[in-house]
């Protein structure tokens, strides 16, 4: 169809008689581009109109409701700011957004740290046969449901599950508890689990980046006596700062949206120890049916995620 | 390069058992899966009469076959759409690049952290009013929405980086707008849309917060969906929950084993663009 509506000027273009040439040529190539134009915003029309739908839409509308009280049903009314002063004065939603910082630590910090130490250390032989076993194995925990991580997860952290029994098994008898049920140990529990998620990912595409750093780099500092600490912040850490802000920005965001996980292995308990921003919406918004305090929240948690991501972002682009 | 010798077994060590750690789960999953339903098994020891039948108990209890055909529907509806319409925007942003095409991908771009619990509550209404809560469309036609940042983002990349002298010379041969698409760009665009259509896959398989919102029955989720449902239900018998876990789990491993390269490709690439 298409092809046929844009050739047509260039056939007419041949035609034309030598008297006009210039000129209509000029008039058939504006014509032939204005066409162009309107056939590529056409070509985008489908996903803007999913986009727009789904997307943005909503995102509209979570800003309006945040400023009204409304339980979904019955009429709405307008309260201004209200339904904000009220979370930020409620301690438990304080308690959540600190939750869901405290979660960094275990969703990011710990997964990039033993990521970077494992893949420096294994770099040199990044293509021996154990490490490419290793890439089918550590994406497994990408692969699977969160949902499943969560449920395999709170098994092996029940009073008596397999994490418990290693620690009787070597002494450590004392300590065991059911991690996910206790009030100071809960939120840590949780974090394992994600960091169990993320660390293999980190480690690969760490291991990836440091791949790609010319060893000559490396030969010289041997050469200028540089030991492995040394070699490691001075060479390693730079040449994979772009890996280490695209890990980061990707399990801070895993951290902060944190939902899953959380659902399945502690619901926000015990006690609102484990209760989470992206938890706490979805019960404000379907739970209490206050429409507008799960809004107002979601307007916070967006500000939360954007006020954390973009700076790591600027941090970590290559200028 | 000469590497001495501690090092390399170091890192061997540590790899070891960083693989460990990530299989340990699975196996523990599996042998509990094997053991007396309602008993609380511990350790890794495999139960000296296996229990094969909880494989099958689950399997009616979670009414599998029902789950399993729901994911497919879901994913049938969700990954060829998005597929082709990222793919039209894509290359139009990336190659025509019309007017205002800037504009137009910045705000594709804007939706990328986006959180979907961000727009979860007006999604679940704008649902109720289309009357369409508890039908597979409430998961289906937000998922295209959601994916688009990613996917236009990903296909427009791809577009930037094919030649211009490629097109240009099809120009001049004569090929329209639609035949430089068909002919040219999309035959040379397969790995990148295989790549796209992997992570839209294994997104959609796994997703759960819309399921569980906009969908109450678990026989018309997502595989994610259900198994929160069945947790609900069977939580209590440890055993059972794991074969039913593992049931759930098993199509996403056979598909990862099978596509292996391109999935890692596809996740250390969607993670590197995202």
């Amino acid at each position: 169809m298409t092809d046929m509506r844009t050739a047509l000027p260039g056939r007419r273009e041949v035609a034309a008689p030598a008297s006009t040439g210039l000129e209509a040529r000029r008039r058939a190539l504006r014509a032939r581009r204005l066409r162009r134009g309107w056939v590529a915003l056409g070509l985008v029309v489908p996903a803007a109109v999913f986009y727009g739908a789904f997307v943005l839409r909503p995102l509209a509308l979570t800003v309006q409701y945040s400023f009204y009280d409304w339980n979904g049903v019955t009429a709405s009314t307008f309260v201004g700011i209200d339904n904000y002063r009220r979370l930020l004065g409620s301690s438990e939603t304080l308690g959540s957004i600190g939750n869901a910082l405290e979660l960094i630590l275990y969703f990011s910090f710990v997964p990039v740290l033993l990521g970077l130490l494992t893949a420096a250390t294994i770099r040199k032989f990044a293509a021996s046969r154990l490490a490419l076993l290793s890439r089918t194995v550590l994406f497994l925990p990408q692969v699977i449901p969160l949902v499943a991580a969560g449920i395999m997860w709170t098994w092996l952290l029940a009073s008596d599950g397999l994490v418990n029994e290693l620690m009787r098994a070597i002494g450590l008898g004392g300590v065991t508890r059911a991690w996910l049920g206790d009030t100071s140990t809960a939120l840590g529990a949780v974090g394992v689990i994600g960091a169990w998620v993320a660390l293999g990912l980190c480690m690969l595409l760490l291991l990836a980046g440091m791949t790609k750093i010319d060893p000559s780099l490396y030969e010289a500092a041997r050469i200028d006596g540089a030991g492995a600490v040394r070699e490691f912040v001075s060479i390693t850490l730079p040449g994979v700062r772009q890996e280490i802000g695209v890990c980061v920005t990707v399990t801070v965001i895993a951290a902060l949206a944190a939902f899953d996980i959380v659902y399945i292995s502690t619901q926000g308990g015990p006690a609102n120890s484990t209760l989470v921003p992206g938890l706490e919406i979805y019960y404000l918004g379907f739970f209490s049916r206050e429409v507008g305090q799960a809004s107002a929240l979601a307007v916070v948690f967006m500000v939360l995620v954007l006020a954390v991501v973009l700076p790591v972002q600027r941090l970590t682009r290559e200028d | 390069m000469i590497v001495s010798r501690r090092e390399t077994w170091l890192g061997r060590v540590l790899l070891i058992l960083l693989m460990l750690v990530t299989v340990v789960p699975f196996v523990s999953l599996f042998v509990t899966a094997l053991h007396e339903p309602g008993t609380y098994p511990s350790g890794l020891a495999l139960p000296e009469t296996p229990y094969w039948s909880n494989f099958v108990d689950a399997f009616t209890a979670a009414n599998m076959g029902a789950l399993l055909w729901s994911s497919a529907l879901i994913e049938l509806g969700v990954v060829p759409v998005a597929l082709l319409i990222a793919t039209l925007a894509g290359f139009a942003l990336g190659h025509l690049r019309p007017p205002g095409h800037r504009a137009i991908f910045l705000t594709f771009v804007v939706g990328l952290t986006l959180p979907f619990q961000a727009v979860i509550v007006p999604l679940y209404y704008q649902m109720r009013d289309l009357g369409l809560l508890n039908t597979r469309w409430a998961i289906i036609l937000p998922l295209i929405g959601l994916y688009m940042p990613f996917a236009v983002m990903w296909m427009r990349a791809h577009f930037v980086t094919m030649p211009e002298d490629l097109s240009e010379a099809a120009r001049i041969d004569g090929a329209g707008t639609w035949k430089l698409f068909t002919r040219i760009h999309l035959p040379l665009s397969s790995p990148a849309l295989s790549s796209l259509g992997i992570l839209m896959f294994l997104w959609t398989w796994n997703q759960f917060l819309l399921a569980v919102v906009l969908v109450d029955d678990p026989a018309k989720r997502t595989m994610a969906g259900a198994l929160g449902a069945f947790q609900g239900q069977w939580g209590t018998d440890i055993p059972l929950l794991c074969a039913g876990s593992l049931l759930i789990l098993t199509p996403t491993l056979l598909v990862f084993l099978a596509f292996q390269r391109q999935f890692v490709s596809a996740l250390m690439q969607g993670a590197l663009k995202g």
